[in-house]
């Protein structure tokens, strides 16, 4: 329980640091880092629901939520990061 | 009867629109046809999903028959039927009115080629997700429906549209992932995730946090003041048709899941329903003052959504905690006249830009060309949305200020008044600039811009308005396998 509690806060105060920068920050990029920081520490939580002493085998049904939320955040990032690329090209275009 | 049987109704809702995207993704000549065929097929299956719950009470599938704790189950009850008619109908009309915004003549190839597979994507989000009988599935859904909006949001490619776009990623994710940390903390605390496990549990302190966290996130994805603020560009620099669906459909999901968690996760504390309730209010007032500001038809219309949306968690909070068991229907009436009215106006504020060439709300009155039946159309949906008799819109905050009324919260029916009042003022904006003609120095071309493009708003304003007379039966519907209880 003790490990279990010291990994959960862990991820909470990743969770917590992401959604700071998430609500402060400016810069496009920065922003998308710190919301995949949110999304590690979300992971987190649900990797430490799936512990279990020792001699009791981990649960496997947070692991799997959380290879599905890996993959969702993946392909969110990747639309985050094409339209920060989009926008560069334009807004350097506009300039011109 | 057994013809119900041998269909599954509630996946193929869910895999009808997921096969028809990925077909015109493939086949991009063929885009249209096999959106709006897949549409009309999505429709119908709904129509006849309708039927049976009408028929039998809720239905519930087990995907792969694996049942509650672990596998997926779909579920239908009147609320989520309710919804998926809504979704049906306005997606159809949407899409007959994209037919004339993504012709060959106003769009370029690559809005044609992509509207379709990222609307039937979001389609099958949104089926899905009104389906959904555990939090960790409708977290998926969210995010397939957030991937297909944002593509909508930035479909036109423009500058504006891009960053508006990326804003509203950037909320949308944020708004998820605050869902999913609430998903861990319910894992924590009970090691299951459907709503019949929720139903069972006793209330814990990591509950209220997850249902406070989960909240939050839905507040944030559908732009409850003070997280709106991605809203009003994401939702004026869209192409008229996605403005429609991400306004008359898109938000009504984050608001559908408050409702169901609110109904199966411990009862909210007085504290959070006057919190709802007061965010909402203030969305109201802000939304409506910004709508009075606003410079552009489309940006109006986009923060009139924010004034209605508080509207909706006004409805909610109407009598507070206590009357949260009732309150949920008039909200969800609400949703139903919003999603609607304020897809035709989106159409409606679309086709006048694209007849009159601006929508700059100062010179609409020195427009020559006057296209009527669209301004008809915009005027029948603001009726709706203002909430004048016999719309759906009146039928709402009938029940809205009865409900504050009997639990004697005097003070959210002073705020549904002041709100009704802001928008009467900000939609006369615009309608007196449609009905003004002094300030014109040209002649007024007789019955311009009478198109049949005009058809698909037109049907949809009117049906706001005459589904009003219907508010009765819709809530019985919406009562259908109502509360949760042993799912069948």
């Amino acid at each position: 329980m003790n490990t279990g509690l010291i990994f959960g806060m862990t991820g909470l105060a990743v969770f917590a640091i992401g959604l700071f920068g998430a609500l402060v920050l400016v810069e496009p990029l920065r922003r998308v880092l710190a919301l995949k920081l949110c999304s590690v520490g979300a992971g987190f939580l649900l990797v430490v629901a799936a512990w279990r002493e020792p001699p009791a085998m981990a649960d496997p049904v947070p692991h799997a939520l959380v290879i599905t939320g890996i993959v969702v955040m993946i392909s969110a990032t990747a639309v985050a990061l094409v339209l920060i690329r989009r926008l560069h090209t334009l807004e350097s275009n506009s300039d011109d | 009867m057994t013809d119900f049987l041998t269909i599954d109704w509630p996946t193929a809702a869910v895999f009808v629109p997921l096969a028809g995207a990925i077909l015109a993704f493939a086949w991009p000549r063929q885009a249209a046809a096999l959106g709006i065929g897949t549409v009309l097929l999505t429709g119908l299956v709904v129509a006849v999903l309708v039927l049976q719950v009408l028929a039998e009470g809720a239905v519930v599938t087990r995907l792969g028959n694996w049942g509650a704790p672990l596998g997926i189950d779909l579920r239908a009850d009147g609320l989520s039927v309710v919804l998926l008619a809504m979704t049906a109908g306005v997606g159809l009309f949407v899409s007959l009115g994209a037919l004339d915004s993504f012709s060959p003549a106003r769009a370029s190839e690559r809005m044609r080629r992509y509207f379709w597979p990222l609307w039937l994507l979001l389609l099958t989000g949104l089926n899905g997700a009104y389906l959904s009988t555990d939090v960790f599935n409708l977290y998926v859904m969210l995010e397939v429906i957030a991937l297909a909006a944002v593509g909508l949001t930035v479909l036109s490619g423009r500058v504006d549209a891009v960053r508006a776009g990326h804003e509203y990623m950037c909320a949308s994710i944020l708004g998820a992932l605050l869902f999913l940390l609430g998903v861990g903390f319910i894992y924590l605390d009970l090691g299951r995730l459907d709503f019949v496990g929720l139903m069972a549990a006793e209330p814990s302190p990591a509950l209220i946090a997850a249902l406070a966290l989960m909240v939050a996130g839905m507040a944030l994805k559908t732009a409850l003041f003070p997280l709106h603020v991605w809203l009003p560009q994401a939702h004026a620099n869209a192409t008229a048709p996605a403005s429609a669906l991400l306004s008359g459909l898109v938000v009504k999901v984050s608001l559908y899941i408050v409702l169901r968690l609110a109904q199966y996760m411990v009862p909210p504390s007085e504290l959070m329903v006057t919190l709802i309730g007061a965010m909402g209010a203030g969305a109201i007032l802000w939304g409506s003052i910004q709508a009075l500001r606003a410079e552009r038809l489309k940006l109006l219309v986009a923060w009139s959504t924010v004034a209605q949306i508080g509207l909706i968690f006004v409805a909610f909070a109407r009598s507070g905690a206590a009357g949260t068991a009732e309150s949920w229907k008039t909200a969800a009436l609400l949703m139903l006249a919003h999603g609607v009215a304020k897809a035709a106006m989106f159409l409606a504020a679309g086709r006048i830009k694209d007849e009159v060439g601006h929508d700059r709300i100062r010179d609409l009155d020195r427009s020559p060309i006057r296209p009527t039946l669209a301004q008809f159309t915009f005027a029948a949906a603001a009726i709706s949305l203002i909430g004048l008799p016999p719309s759906l819109g009146f039928a709402g905050k009938w029940l809205l200020m009865e409900g504050a009324m009997e639990g004697g919260y005097w003070h959210w029916v002073a705020v549904t008044m002041a709100g009704t009042l802001l928008s009467v003022a900000y939609f006369s904006r615009v309608l007196v600039s449609f009905l003004r003609f002094d300030r014109l120095r040209a002649p007024v071309g007789e019955h311009q811009g009478w198109a049949l493009a005009d058809a698909a708003p037109l049907t949809l304003a009117l049906s706001a308005l005459a589904l009003g007379l219907l508010a009765a039966p819709i809530l019985t519907v919406m009562g259908i396998g109502y509360p949760f209880g042993g799912a069948p």
